[in-house]
């Protein structure tokens, strides 16, 4: 299969060479990763205890991590879903980012779920005695079939790419390397019949993995939206969650076009239509998003049943800053930067796309942590840290080991496939096979 | 009321029976083996020999031989028979909260009966108030052991369950230490072993879901309705400790409650002294049930003598809520 040389030009080098900065970086992460498998060994070893969670506030970072990881993988369900299905022609550079993002946060977060849980040794059980009434049997459920989903849409959109690395002569790669795009190419050669096929099965898959997304997410809303914990105890919850997700994936997905298009050199393909037009998207979601929140918070307020006010009360007093970056600072600023035109620069659209990141990260915490600190009967206790949650070196070490192997896995796929599907960015005339 | 379950135990079968003889820690005499004395041709799967053997409760009893078995082949029957419960059955609570002045002796029973962590509260007591024109009162709180009980629904691996008998209980060796039981329940009624428990156990204990003994790192405790002594026709540990007489148990299938001192109709209690549930309208219908603190006879500073800072500290805040 043959491939427009410019493109493979422009897009192969960083699979042929690694630079010295690349090493640097990963060998940070990998530092990064090590300190916090130290701190799990901690955690086995000497039990929960050396966590900052307590019989009140039994779900902490962890947690936290877990619904922000799996909520990131909506990315390429949104980004490359949605917009494969309509055919949105500047898609083709970012696809590739979104999908890795959606597969590589899929298979960190459920480890968070690990790190929470009292005994790993019985993990099994949740497959050796299951009950189908118990959410987190839902969860268990809905993630495994989307993993298996995503990783089949992902490998997909990557065996056009393979097919052309195969076959092209000039790529200076190790021989190992390029048995393995024989291997994984699957023989394709990109006659019509297996192009039709390929993006036939892109398609179905495409829909798919929208459908499954939407249940992941939602049933991970209900794990707390089921329960009868003041705060939690809503119907809004699974829709939230879902648009929550879409906006923490769009936000990253910025992050990585800005990163990738600085250090592998992309500035002709992601230019700043492509930031431009996935900020005008995080707006929209930010507006749907902060909807959400409003109307969530307004009914508690304004019905304000005691125990709900009991919350309301602390989470403008104790949690106040807090509160206001998540859910102000956090929602309102992408719309602000994108609203008018001389504020749309590709640093300003980052800038606002971490500052959304970190808001949303925040959000997920004040949901969690101080409805766990207002339980029905009042916490009486004179041990501070039963009465108020405040995590450990430990439960931030594997936090900062999530973000480094999340970062380390996505440097060893550029290094693998191109970080810009090369099958998309030819194809101009796609649409027509399907056809 | 003690007699009452007494009746009722001989309805049990006899492998149950027997099963739970060959665990009762200590309670089991073995010195009856040699008592071997008459035959019974009846049955061609019997040895004939018959052993008398001590029963948990005291009586002597008489069973044929190859129904003895080993202990350790039953740990997994004894975890089928906590499971199964009590027949015909629905055990339920009343706690008088006019009575209560915390002193807290239904704690220090529990925590000794289940030989649990110092830290550890099953039995936990509050300093409540519902509104600052209202007056405290002490809130002693089991688990509530509800009808619709949160904890079970939410439970993925079948670890808490809820029996017959209306008790519900926690296998800490099925469960995965997930904490959703702890989120799910609305009444805090759930402990957390956060580390090693570092129990001391008397020889040859084998473990049984109705006294939940030993603790285990990584899984949830919580109140058992003291499962272990209802099956040998004793009230909770709470209920006898306490010196106020506040803490009523009983079988609502039969309508009575006791305190150990007097035994009286549960519904005419509930309805002469208006009873009533902790926060009704969560719908999980508990089986424990509250008497309002109305007269009480004591004053709620009194609750506070003679404790340390440790105890003292915790109702610091108490306040209107």
């Amino acid at each position: 299969m043959q491939a427009d040389k410019k493109l493979l030009k422009d897009l192969t080098p960083e699979l042929e060479s690694t630079g010295t900065g690349w090493y640097i970086t990963f060998t940070i992460f990998l530092g990064l990763f090590i300190v916090g498998i130290y701190g799990l060994v901690q955690q086995i070893d000497k039990g929960h205890i050396v966590t900052g969670m307590r019989d009140n506030v039994v779900w902490g970072f962890y947690i936290v991590n877990f619904i922000f990881f799996m909520g990131l993988s909506y990315s390429g369900a949104l980004i490359s879903g949605v917009l494969h299905l309509f055919h949105t022609g500047w898609r083709k550079p970012i696809i590739r980012m979104a999908e890795l993002i959606t597969v590589i946060s899929l298979v960190i977060g459920p480890f968070f779920i690990f790190f929470c849980i009292g005994r790993l040794d019985r993990l099994y059980f949740l497959f050796t005695h299951p009950r189908i009434q118990s959410p987190i049997t839902w969860d268990v459920i809905a993630i495994c079939t989307d993993l298996i989903g995503c990783f089949i849409y992902l490998y997909l959109s990557f065996i056009e790419d393979f097919a052309i690395l195969r076959d092209y002569d000039e790529l200076n790669v190790a021989p190992w390397k390029k048995k393995l795009y024989k291997i994984l190419s699957l023989g394709y050669d990109g006659s019509p019949i297996q192009a039709k096929l390929l993006a036939n099965a892109r398609t179905i898959m495409a829909t798919m993995i929208i459908a499954i997304a939407i249940i992941v997410y939602s049933v991970l809303a209900w794990i707390f939206g089921v329960t009868l914990q003041p705060g939690w105890h809503s119907t809004i919850f699974g829709p939230y969650f879902v648009i929550a997700a879409v906006f923490s994936g769009t936000g990253l997905l910025i992050i990585l076009m800005w990163i990738f298009r600085k250090v592998y050199h992309l500035e002709e393909y992601i230019t700043q239509r492509h930031f431009i037009n996935v900020g005008v998207l995080l707006t929209v979601i930010a507006a749907f998003y902060g909807y959400f929140t409003f109307s969530d918070y307004l009914t508690k307020w304004y019905g304000s049943i005691k125990m709900d006010s009991i919350l309301i009360d602390k989470l403008f007093s104790e949690y106040y800053s807090l509160f206001i970056f998540a859910n102000y600072i956090g929602i309102l600023l992408p719309g602000i930067i994108i609203a008018f035109p001389r504020f749309r620069t590709i640093r300003n659209i980052t800038v606002a796309a971490v500052i959304a990141l970190l808001a949303l990260w925040v959000n997920r915490y004040i949901i969690v942590i101080p409805t766990l600190e207002t339980p029905f009967l009042p916490i009486q206790d004179t041990r501070p840290d039963w009465i108020k949650y405040s995590p450990t070196w430990i439960e931030w070490s594997l936090t900062f080991a999530g973000v480094s192997i999340f970062a380390m896995l996505f440097m060893l796929v550029s290094k693998i496939a191109p970080i810009i599907s090369i099958s998309e960015m030819q194809e101009k005339d796609k649409d027509e096979i399907l056809k | 009321m003690k007699e009452n379950i007494n009746g009722k135990q001989g309805k049990s079968s006899r492998r149950i029976f027997l099963k739970k003889i060959g665990v009762g820690a200590g309670a089991v005499s073995v010195a009856g083996i040699a008592g071997v004395s008459a035959f019974s041709a009846k049955d061609n799967n019997r040895s004939g020999l018959t052993v008398k053997l001590l029963s948990p409760d005291g009586k002597l009893v008489e069973v044929d031989q190859d129904d003895i078995k080993p202990a350790r082949e039953i740990v997994a029957d004894l975890k089928e028979v906590a499971r199964k419960g009590l027949p015909d059955r629905k055990f339920g609570m009343v706690i008088d909260l006019a009575k209560c002045k915390n002193a807290r002796k239904c704690v220090e029973a529990c925590q000794e009966g289940h030989l649990l962590p110092k830290d550890h509260e099953w039995m936990k007591l509050y300093l409540l108030q519902d509104d600052r024109n209202t007056a405290k009162y002490w809130f002693p709180r089991p688990c509530f052991h509800c009808d619709k009980p949160m904890c079970v629904s939410v439970c993925p691996v079948g670890a808490t369950y809820k029996r017959p008998d209306g008790i519900v209980l926690v296998d800490n060796q099925r469960c995965i230490g997930c904490k959703f039981c702890m989120t799910g329940c609305p009444y805090s009624a759930r402990v957390f072993n956060w580390k090693d428990p570092e129990v001391r156990l008397p020889e040859g204990h084998v473990y049984d879901p109705e006294t939940n003994i030993p603790p285990v790192e990584g899984t949830v405790g919580k109140c058992v309705f003291c499962a272990d002594n209802l099956r040998i026709n004793k009230l909770p540990r709470c209920v006898t400790a306490c010196p106020m007489g506040v803490i009523y148990f009983g079988d609502l299938l039969e309508d009575t409650v006791t305190n150990g001192e007097e035994t009286v109709r549960f519904s005419k209690l509930m309805t002469d002294r208006a009873g009533f549930r902790y926060r009704e309208e969560l719908g999980t219908l508990p089986s424990v049930y509250y008497l309002p603190p109305m007269q009480r006879m004591f004053p709620i500073e009194r609750g506070l003598d003679g404790y340390d800072e440790n105890i003292k500290g915790r109702y610091k805040e108490a306040g209107p809520r």
